[in-house]
C-alpha cells in the first residue's frame, strides 16, 4: 500500500476534487439562485424558463452531461474552453456539476422561499422598496436561511457527484485515481477503503456544520 | 371639508365571479381618520388594500394628493413609500432587529444616511414606547409591542397617509389598548387615517368618519356618533345590533 501511495497522487487527487467541489458549489449557487428568482417572479414567461430548467436538468442523468459536454458540445459542436484537452475537460466538468446542481439549489431555495409568509413581501413592498430591493432584503436573506439544511444536502450530493466528472477527466480526480490504480494495481480493499474515508472526511464534517448552522441562523417567527 | 388626499373614483374589482368592489367612490381629506367597517367580506379589507395596489382592480380610478395610482415598478414603489401600511399580521421582517425594521425604508428607499435613520427610528420607538426593544428581534416581543413597531415602520417613511388593515383583529385583549392608544395619538396628531377595525372607541375617539361596507359597496357613511346611535339604513342596523349586544 506504501508503494501505491508513493506512486500515484492520491492527495493530488482529492485536492482536484475539492476544487471541482469548490468551483461547483460556487457556480451553482449563482445559477440556482438565478434560476430560483425566475421562478418566484411575477413575470410568466421567467417562471416558464425556470420551470423548464429544473425539470429538463433535474431529470438528466449526470453522465450523459458529462459526455455530452465534451462529446457533444466540445468535439462535434467545437465549443473548446482551452486548447488543451484535461483543462478543457476539467472546466467543463466544472459547468455540467454547476449546470446540474443548480437544479437542486433552486429546488432548495423555492423551499426556503415557501416558509416565508406572504405578509413579509407585502410589507416590503408598501414601504416602498422595488421588486428587487425586496428580494435583496427580505425574501432572499430569509429563504436562503430557511433553505440552509437542503442546501447542505445538496453540497454534500454536489462533492459526491464530482466522481462523475472521473468520465471525462480520467485519473486526475479521486474516483478516476482509484479507478486506474485498480486497474494497475489490482483490486485492493485498504485502498478502496481510503478513498472511501476521503470522502467522509469531505462530506461528515459539512453535515454537521449545516446542521448546526440551520438551527442557529433559522428565522423564528 | 379639508384638501382631498385619497380620492377613489368608481372603483370596481372582481375576485373571479365575486364583485367585491362596486363602484367605490370615497374622498379622504388632508388629516381626516375614516373608519372603514362592515360585516366580514364586506370588502373593506380589499378596499384598504387596493389603495397602495396590494389589491389590483380592474375598472376605476385611485389618486394620492392629486398622483394617479401607477399600476406598476418603480413609479408603484415611489407612491407606495408615502403610504403607510400597518397589517393584522404586524409583518415585521422577522430576520431584522427592532431597529432595523423601522430603518430599512428609510435607507434603502429614502437614501437617508444610516446614522440618521437610526436615530429617527429610535424618536420613534421611543414614540411608540418600545426603545427599549430595538436590539431584539421580532419574534421576541409581544403581538401588541410588534403591532406598535410595525406603526413606529410606517411613522419612518413620513407617509402622507396610513392604512391600518384590522391591526388589533390578532391580539390578545389585554394588548389591544396599548395599540389603540398610540393610534389615537397619531390621530391627534394630525396624520390621515384610513382603518379597518371594529373598535368602537377608537371610532368614536378618534374617527372623524364611519364608512360602513356591505357586498363590496359603501352603504352608509356618517359621523362615528350618528353612524353608532342612529344608522340610516336597515343593513348598518342589523350590523350594529349584532356586535353592540355583547
Amino acid at each position: 500500500m506504501g508503494d501505491i501511495l508513493s506512486n500515484y497522487n492520491v492527495l493530488g487527487a482529492f485536492w482536484v476534487t475539492i476544487q471541482l467541489s469548490v468551483l461547483a458549489a460556487i457556480g451553482s449557487l449563482l445559477i440556482g439562485t438565478v434560476v430560483a428568482i425566475m421562478r418566484v417572479s411575477p413575470v410568466a414567461v421567467l417562471r416558464g424558463l425556470g420551470t423548464a430548467y429544473v425539470n429538463i436538468i433535474r431529470n438528466t442523468p449526470l453522465t450523459l452531461l458529462m459526455v455530452f459536454s465534451v462529446l457533444g458540445l466540445s468535439l462535434l459542436l467545437g465549443l473548446q474552453i482551452s486548447e488543451q484537452a484535461s483543462t478543457n475537460a476539467y472546466w467543463w466538468a466544472v459547468i455540467m456539476l454547476s449546470v446540474y446542481h443548480a437544479a437542486f439549489v433552486c429546488e432548495a431555495l423555492r423551499s426556503g422561499v415557501n416558509t416565508i409568509p406572504a405578509g413579509q413581501a407585502e410589507a416590503a413592498r408598501s414601504i416602498g422598496l422595488t421588486f428587487a430591493q425586496s428580494l435583496r432584503e427580505v425574501l432572499l436573506p430569509q429563504a436562503f436561511r430557511g433553505a440552509i439544511a437542503p442546501l447542505g444536502s445538496t453540497l454534500i450530493a454536489l462533492i459526491k457527484n464530482t466522481t462523475v466528472a472521473a468520465l471525462i477527466l480520467g485519473a486526475t480526480e479521486a474516483a478516476g485515481t482509484l479507478s486506474k490504480i485498480t486497474e494497475n494495481e489490482g483490486a485492493q480493499l485498504p485502498i478502496f477503503f481510503l478513498f472511501a474515508l476521503g470522502f467522509v472526511l469531505l462530506t461528515l464534517p459539512l453535515g454537521v456544520l449545516f446542521t448546526s448552522m440551520s438551527q442557529r441562523l433559522a428565522v423564528k417567527r | 371639508m379639508a384638501e382631498p388626499l385619497v380620492v377613489m373614483q368608481d372603483v370596481n374589482k372582481h375576485f373571479g365571479d365575486l364583485h367585491v368592489l362596486k363602484d367605490i367612490n370615497l374622498t379622504v381629506g388632508k388629516g381626516e381618520v375614516v373608519i372603514l367597517i362592515g360585516p366580514s367580506g364586506s370588502g373593506k379589507s380589499t378596499l384598504c388594500r387596493t389603495i397602495n395596489r396590494l389589491e389590483t382592480f380592474e375598472t376605476g380610478s385611485i389618486s394620492i394628493d392629486g398622483k394617479q395610482l401607477p399600476e406598476e415598478g418603480k413609479a408603484l414603489a415611489d407612491l407606495r413609500a408615502d403610504v403607510g401600511m400597518v397589517f393584522q399580521s404586524f409583518n415585521l421582517f422577522a430576520h431584522k432587529t427592532i431597529l432595523e425594521n423601522v430603518t430599512l425604508g428609510p435607507i434603502k428607499v429614502r437614501g437617508v444616511p444610516k446614522a440618521e435613520a437610526d436615530t429617527r427610528a429610535r424618536e420613534l420607538l421611543e414614540r411608540v414606547g418600545v426603545a427599549h426593544q430595538a436590539a431584539k428581534y421580532p419574534a421576541q416581543l409581544s403581538g401588541g409591542q410588534q403591532q406598535r413597531v410595525a406603526i413606529a415602520r410606517s411613522l419612518a417613511m413620513n407617509p402622507k397617509v396610513m392604512l391600518f388593515d384590522e391591526p388589533t383583529s390578532a391580539l390578545d385583549p389585554e394588548m389591544i389598548n396599548e395599540v389603540l392608544d398610540v393610534m389615537v395619538e397619531l390621530a391627534r396628531s394630525g396624520m390621515t387615517m384610513i382603518v379597518v377595525t371594529h373598535e368602537m372607541g377608537f371610532a368614536r375617539k378618534a374617527a372623524n368618519r364611519v364608512v360602513f361596507l356591505d357586498g363590496g359597496q359603501i352603504v352608509e357613511q356618517a359621523d362615528p356618533e350618528t353612524f353608532f346611535t342612529n344608522p340610516t339604513s336597515e343593513r348598518a342596523k342589523d350590523f350594529l345590533s349584532k356586535i353592540l349586544t355583547h
